[in-house]
């Protein structure tokens, strides 16, 4: 029986091989959110990001500590933010996206369904609470060229985000949530709302922005121009910059290197273990003294 | 008619002594009969009064069914809702409406509909089946009086009160009737109620005397009268009403009923009135609604699921007050959900309504936790086993072309764990067909064919001789050798006799007696006397059956029909009775001349259990007068002369032999009488007989007694109450699969006890154990003394030493009665417990139930109860299992059983390999089960820990709506259906596999919880390693991170693949078919993805091109897949590597044997293993055959000393 373990294991132990030798990703995590926000206003961080008055520059240095090959992904993590909220995830109406106002049933879309009696496009909480932080970035006093197309699944913008859906009438409300559309595109063009509208699985979680499309070698330093529009304070959730490579396995993964190595090794030492259990107490197979007439024990 | 008028010159009632004394009807006078309870008239020949109230009773049409065309949709959708776990899930329907619902409204009610659908339809066939079965008895035929004397048929259904109906022989009665003449003058007739009490002897009932000119269908045309009787009621034994025929009331008692179900036999036909009809009759107002059983397994099954409620409710709640406590708290903050702006279910403002609503939706949410298919899938899985019952071409009998059938599919795994069988024992083991095989004449033992019992036991003891053979010195081999010799010539000489055309009722095989052989025989004066007293004491009719010009014999007994038989084959043919004579016309040689003699039958003392002899005085044609008499050995021998106990010592040894072959045995004796000396006692005979009065009886017994005295013992014979085929086979198998046997039987003590020798229930050298009543008026005397019995075997039985002593318990109905009693019966049952075999004697059928009430509840072990009469009924519906006997007789024990088989040997392989796989089974497929809802379950709940308890599943409805029915489902049914753990031929050979159901091995709380542990283990895995693996990062080389579909999808995924592996994992037999539904289940699961992904996005949502597109190019989903397949699988591969290597079961070890050919490679050793498993087993004739050999050993052991080595006497 310990024989099973033997392939088992190794299968495992080649896959957990493959995936140390090859994930050589490189990966620069930036939290901005605290930093970004003026020393005065740190008190009252949400009253500072929902005035509009006050402009929400802010610079951010990012030190390549290990050289980057293109292409890097930018990407905005958000912690604590409740995406895969029942109230979040229902509100949404996916034939409205792609049949825009000649669909009228939206009422999947409460409480952000209609203003002033006219109906939002796109409707709902998802799209109303929009991303809006935005990024430039720098090196060496030059921009660095961000990549913003086909960040987004291209069968959603194919097939569930009309061609020719123009926002209307979004963020006219009495409140504001997130980011505005540009009402000229139209809503397949508009990645960033695809990218949002995958709503994530965990409260924590990192969206695609873009891609730069050229090296960063060791020590170059990236200046972040950002915009710092979007409120994460009234819930105490952080908000992060993050650069990557990626390998065919993605990004950065260790855990599931580890992962393999450890179930490998542990069904390889299961396998020793009942060889060596076998030699040592062997038990002739078929071995009648088990059978229970022939056990001294047997009672009834 | 010719035989009618033959017979209607008989008046039997004159011929008997102690029965049928016809008391004076005038004496009584009528019953008055007023007030409440007696309010039935019936109109005799009148059905036209009928018609209409107040005299339309009901109709003869009955029903069996539970429902009807109308009742059938509110009274199954009642039951099926009576099911707490459907009514959970109906509940969770109503509210999936509602937006409280996490799913959407189609992945509830579709499952529910399928579910209770396929339920009713199971109830809807089962009812068409019986209400076919309804239809066949409804539409029997009967021939009533159309009017003007004029007799025709019709149908049961379109009797009516007051028909006149003839019923004729080998009929049934269609209704309860009142007896108004038979074919014989006297109008006696004969019925037999097998079907309401089980018992077989014959009944005798007669008419009234003014009825008797009725005896044509002529004299009908002008009859009219009426009853007034008591109103239906369930009472068989017991009748009251009055005839009100000429002006005259004459007054009814039960002896002029016959009841429907029963049936007329000896008689060409009878005329009667119909009183009770269809529902209204006795037999049917006794039917009781057969009780819904439910097997062991389904019981406990309900506690899992009270375990998996309560886990769900803590889980429920915990996420309700997670909820809610984010809700006040939190949730205001999160301006991104708009929380001033929620409906009743997120308002922060209410967190307890918002907490209490989302218990709801959560109860809804982890629901999979109780798996609502289980019930399904057990459903077919349990009709597709009974198919496999049904269709068991080796329990098919070809004789009756009957299969075995399991009439409800409820109880397939039950059959695997009973403990204790109650059978029955006429028509169950026994085919209630006596055959003369042997007799004892003078001294001497004639007939050389042997018993099955003892044909068994040869076999039995040959193939372990021949084994022991090789092993045992020199000496033994010789031994054995020479009784293998021995048993050889009687395997053989049965062989031979199987080849002869067999007559009924005789296998007689010597050629000394033989073909007219006995008149060289030493004594054959005796010999010719011993067959004069088969032919001529007795109380049969012969018939002659015209196309063959041979006799046949009808009689009260089968006993007496065999004598006859084999007094026919040995030359003494009786031929013909009359009122006072017996004729027999005897041939002495093979050349064929026969001599008619007339014996005149001066009296007759007839048989009675009290008596248990029976004797006729005859005077031959010499005029010399013979008292012939036979009875019970013990009887007989008492009542010996001094001068006639000459063959007492051979007899006494022969009987022995029988007894101990299983034969049925009666010694015969005779004396002669002078002229005076009859005279003397004929007188004093004849005034008893007219006396009236209480002691009347009493009297004329004791004056039976002065007669039956000082005889001369002739012989002795011996019948088998032939055994049904392979009874003694099959109950050592039984005994060897470790179950235990007790035979109610309604018959005598002696009989019983016979019976129980012949199935090797009993052997020489048990300890046999018999409670008896005392004969004492104080029934508180009579059951100290019965206790003080039951309580002094027990300590004997604690006190025996000897490992290999085996006691069986004897008792009768009466002793029972008090043995049942509420302070005496856990003391009886403990005694009964210890006991190897036990016999219970002369029951009724009701104590046939309280007994198998008190093994069930007393022992808390499975029982089963087998029968074929109607007398079984109570047994078999108070039995956790019922098996009716689909044989010749009636089928009410079939249609009260929940299987039914065609001969009692199907049981075997019914229990020992059915009972055994359907066990396995349903043990394996629902742990099993409650492991893959645990396992999936439990990931919805841990998500939400991460999605703020909001209800909010990460799974795709659709997914979750497949799960069950269509991803899991199939491989699961497989297991159920097609899993065996040893084949059949296995179980067979090793009976003892048998006994993992009855310990519950695989159904333990152990087991399941080790199941339900794996299964959290599972869940841990599978979301925990998702979740870190697929956490933040990009799950592709082009930066994409995982959104919750894909994350979702790729951790169902996971769920697929680990539940598909662990099933194959679990399973021990492959055939195509699990390959297909394992593998197909997931390649399924992949199609649908991709099948799903394909579909217009408004339908697919999130799911849209997800495997397409996102999944199946990322290298790390298929990794992901693989990683946590193996980490699920690991513990479960170490459980088993580890139990295989250290705490072996028996069938792993069997089916290593079987795999790595040892059996094939060494015979002896498998022979060898195969006799070692026989010998804990306490009864069957393999035990007997130990017993045996043990008692050989141990004498030669003593003889060894002594060189000389003496053939074994077979007799010891």
């Amino acid at each position: 029986m310990g024989v099973i373990f033997i392939p088992v294991g190794l299968v495992t132990l080649r896959a957990s091989h493959c995936v140390i030798i090859h994930s050589m990703v490189v990966e620069i995590v930036d939290r901005y959110d605290i930093d970004c926000v003026p020393e005065p206003s740190r008190m009252d961080k949400v009253s500072y990001i929902q005035d509009d008055s006050i402009p929400k520059n802010c610079s951010r240095f990012m030190k390549v500590h290990k050289y980057m090959k293109a292409p890097i992904y930018i990407y905005y993590q958000l912690d604590n933010y409740y995406q895969n909220h029942r109230r979040y995830v229902k509100s949404r109406s996916d034939k409205q996206l792609l049949d825009g106002q000649k669909y009228h049933d939206t009422s999947s879309c409460q409480p952000v369904e209609s203003n002033n009696n006219r109906p939002i496009v796109p409707c709902g909480l998802i799209a109303w609470s929009l991303f809006n932080d935005t990024f430039k970035f720098i090196r060496e006093g030059a921009e660095l060229i961000v990549n913003r197309k086909n960040i987004a699944w291209k069968s959603d913008r194919g097939h569930k985000f009309g061609k020719n859906i123009y926002p209307f009438n979004f963020q006219n409300g009495t409140l504001i949530g997130g980011g505005k559309l540009n009402p000229e595109i139209p809503l397949s063009d508009q990645e960033d709302l695809i990218v949002w509208m995958r709503t994530s699985a965990l409260p924590s979680f990192r969206k695609l922005y873009g891609r730069i499309e050229e090296d960063l070698d060791v020590d170059d330093v990236v200046v972040v121009n950002l915009m710092n529009n979007y409120n994460t304070y009234s819930f105490g959730g952080k908000k992060k910059l993050v650069l990557s490579t990626s390998s065919w396995l993605g990004g950065k993964n260790d855990f599931l290197g580890h992962a393999c190595v450890f179930v490998g090794c542990s069904s390889l030492s299961l396998a020793i273990i009942f060889m060596l259990l076998h030699v040592k107490y062997r038990r002739p197979y078929g071995d009648m003294s088990y059978l229970p007439w022939n056990r001294k024990s047997f009672s009834g | 008619m010719t035989r009618g008028r033959i017979r209607a010159r008989l008046r039997l009632s004159h011929l008997y002594t102690f029965a049928c004394t016809r008391p004076e009807a005038t004496e009584e006078g009528p019953h008055s009969i007023e007030g409440p309870g007696y309010s039935r008239i019936v109109h005799c020949n009148q059905p036209l009064m009928h018609k209409k109230k107040p005299f339309k009773y009901r109709s003869n049409y009955i029903s069996t069914t539970k429902y009807n065309f109308f009742t059938f949709l509110p009274k199954a959708l009642y039951e099926q809702f009576h099911r707490v776990a459907n009514l959970y899930f109906l509940a969770a329907a109503i509210v999936s409406v509602t937006p409280l619902s996490p799913f959407s409204a189609v992945s509830m009610i579709a499952p529910l509909v399928f579910v209770v659908g396929l339920s009713m339809a199971k109830e809807a066939l089962e009812d068409w089946r019986r209400f076919m079965q309804d239809v066949k008895v409804n539409s029997r035929k009967v021939k009533f009086h159309k009017g003007e004397g004029v007799f025709d048929y019709k149908s049961w259904k379109k009797l009516q009160v007051g028909d006149v109906v003839k019923v004729e022989k080998d009929q049934f009665f269609p209704a309860d009737l009142l007896l108004l003449s038979s074919s014989y003058e006297d109008g006696i007739c004969y019925v037999e109620t097998m079907n309401l009490d089980g018992e077989t002897n014959l009944k005798v009932k007669r008419a009234l005397e003014v009825t008797l000119p009725l005896d044509e269908d002529a004299s009908f045309k002008n009859f009219t009268g009426k009853i007034k009787c008591e109103d239906p009621n369930p009472s068989l034994y017991t009748f009251i009403g009055n005839f009100e025929y000429d002006h005259e009331v004459y007054a009814l008692d039960p002896s002029q009923i016959l009841l429907r179900d029963s049936k007329l036999r000896n008689i060409a036909f009878v005329y009667g009135v119909v009183i009770f009809t269809g529902h209204d009759s006795k037999v049917m107002q006794n039917a009781t609604k057969s009780p819904s059983k439910r097997s062991r397994i389904e019981r406990k099954m309900d506690y899992i699921i009270y375990v998996l409620f309560s886990l769900l409710l803590v889980i429920s709640l915990v996420s309700s007050i997670g909820f809610a406590v984010k809700t006040k708290f939190d949730m205001p903050d999160w301006w991104y959900l708009q929380p001033q702006n929620t409906d009743d279910y997120y308002d922060p403002r209410k967190p307890v309504l918002s907490g209490v609503t989302h218990l709801i939706t959560a109860l809804m949410l982890y629901g999979y936790l109780i798996p609502i298919s289980l019930y399904v899938s057990i459903e077919v899985v349990k009709v597709l086993q009974a198919t496999f019952i049904n269709q068991d071409i080796q329990m098919y009998d070809e004789e009756t072309g009957n299969p075995a059938q399991a009439r409800t599919s409820n109880l397939n795994e039950e059959l695997g764990q009973v403990d204790t069988i109650l059978s029955d024992k006429t028509g169950t083991l026994t085919c209630n067909q006596m055959d003369f095989l042997k007799c004892s004449i003078a001294g001497t033992a004639y007939g050389m064919s042997s018993s099955e019992v003892e044909l068994a036991a040869a076999q039995q003891m040959a193939s372990d001789l021949e084994d022991q053979d090789v092993e045992r010195s020199t000496d033994f081999r010789q031994k054995g050798k020479q009784q293998e010799i021995e048993l050889e010539t009687v395997v053989i000489s049965k062989d031979e006799m199987v080849h002869k055309s067999p007559i009924k009722g005789f296998s007689f095989e010597d050629s000394r007696v033989m073909g007219g052989n006995w008149l060289n025989e030493p004594n054959a004066d005796v010999i010719m006397l011993f067959f004069r007293i088969l032919a001529i004491c007795h109380t049969a009719v012969p018939e002659l059956n015209e196309e063959t010009g041979s006799y046949t014999y009808e009689s009260e007994s089968p006993d007496e029909a065999a004598f006859l038989v084999a007094a026919r084959e040995f030359g003494f043919e009786f031929c013909k009775r009359t009122q006072s004579s017996v004729f027999v016309r005897e041939r002495y040689s093979a050349s064929g001349q026969t001599i008619d003699r007339e014996f005149k039958l001066l009296n007759m003392l007839e048989f009675t259990s009290k008596r248990k002899r029976m004797t006729v005085i005859v005077r031959d044609e010499d005029g010399q007068i013979l008292v012939l008499c036979k009875g019970a050995d013990s009887i007989i021998f008492d009542r010996l002369s001094k001068n006639g106990r000459l063959y007492e010592e051979d007899t006494t040894r022969h009987l022995n032999e029988y007894g101990e072959a299983g034969l049925r045995t009666l010694a015969l004796a005779y004396k002669r009488l002078g002229e005076s000396e009859y005279s003397a006692w004929n007188n004093e005979f004849q005034e008893a007989k007219t006396t009236i009065g209480a002691d009347r009886d009493l009297m004329l017994e004791n004056i039976a007694e002065m007669m039956e005295k000082d005889l001369i013992l002739v012989g002795a014979t011996a019948v088998e109450d032939k055994l049904q085929k392979g009874v003694p086979q099959c109950i050592d198998k039984l005994a060897q699969a470790g179950l235990k046997i007790w035979v109610l039987t309604g018959d005598k003590v002696e009989t019983a006890i016979n019976i129980g020798y012949a199935c090797s229930l009993l052997r020489q050298g048990m300890k046999q154990v018999c409670i008896t009543e005392i004969s004492s008026d104080a029934k508180e005397v009579v059951k100290e003394n019965i206790l003080l019995q039951i309580t002094n075997a027990s300590q004997m039985i604690k006190l025996e030493r000897d490992p290999h002593a085996a006691f069986a318990l004897i008792i009768d109905g009466k002793t029972l009665a008090y043995a049942l009693e509420d302070d005496v019966k856990q003391q009886f049952l403990v005694l009964a417990v210890q006991c190897a075999s036990v016999i219970c004697c002369r029951v009724s059928p009701k104590q046939k139930a309280l007994v198998t009430r008190l093994v069930k509840e007393g022992t808390g072990k499975t029982t089963l109860a087998i029968g074929d009469g109607a007398n079984d009924v109570g047994m078999i519906k108070e039995a956790d299992i019922g098996v009716g006997i689909s044989g010749v007789e009636g089928m009410q024990a079939v249609m009260a059983s929940d299987f039914s088989i065609a001969q009692f040997r199907f049981l075997e392989r019914l229990l020992v390999v059915h009972g055994h796989w359907c066990y396995k089974r349903i043990a394996q497929m629902v742990c099993y089960f409650f492991y893959k809802n645990i396992a999936f379950g439990l990931t919805l709940f841990y998500f939400e820990a991460f999605a703020g308890f909001s209800g909010q599943s990460i799974y795709d409805d659709w997914y979750m709506l497949l799960f069950n029915v269509l991803l899991t489902s199939l491989p699961v049914i497989s297991l159920g259906v097609f899993e065996q753990d040893v084949s059949s031929e296995v179980c067979l050979q090793f009976p003892a596999v048998y006994q993992q159901g009855p310990k519950n091995l695989f159904f333990d709380w152990y087991k399941i919880l080790g199941w339900m542990g794996n299964g959290l283990y599972s869940s841990l895995i599978i979301f925990f390693l998702n979740i870190i693996i697929f956490y933040d990062q990009a799950f592709r080389e082009e930066g994409q991170t995982a959104s919750m579909p894909a994350l979702g999808t790729t951790m169902f995924t996971c769920i697929i693949w680990a539940l598909n592996c662990q099933i194959a994992f679990t399973m021990s037999h492959f055939t195509w078919i699990q390959h297909l539904f394992i593998w197909g289940s997931i390649a399924t699961w992949y199609l649908f993805l991709f099948v799903y992904g394909r579909l217009s996005p408004s339908i697919s949502g999130n799911a849209f091109q997800i495997l397409v597109e996102a999944l199946a190019p990322a290298p790390i989903y298929w990794l992901a897949t693989l990683l946590v397949t193996i980490a699920c699988n690991l513990p479960y591969l170490a459980h088993i590597s580890y139990q295989r290597c250290f705490h072996p079961l028996d069938h792993h070890i069997i089916q290593e044997i079987k795999y790595y050919k040892k059996d094939v490679e060494d015979q002896r050793m498998w022979t060898r293993e195969r006799s070692r498993a026989r010998e804990r087993t306490m009864i069957g004739f393999s035990a007997r055959v130990d017993a045996k050999i043990r008692q050989l050993k141990g004498k030669l052991q003593r003889k060894q000393p002594s060189s000389e080595i003496h053939s074994p006497a077979r007799s010891s």
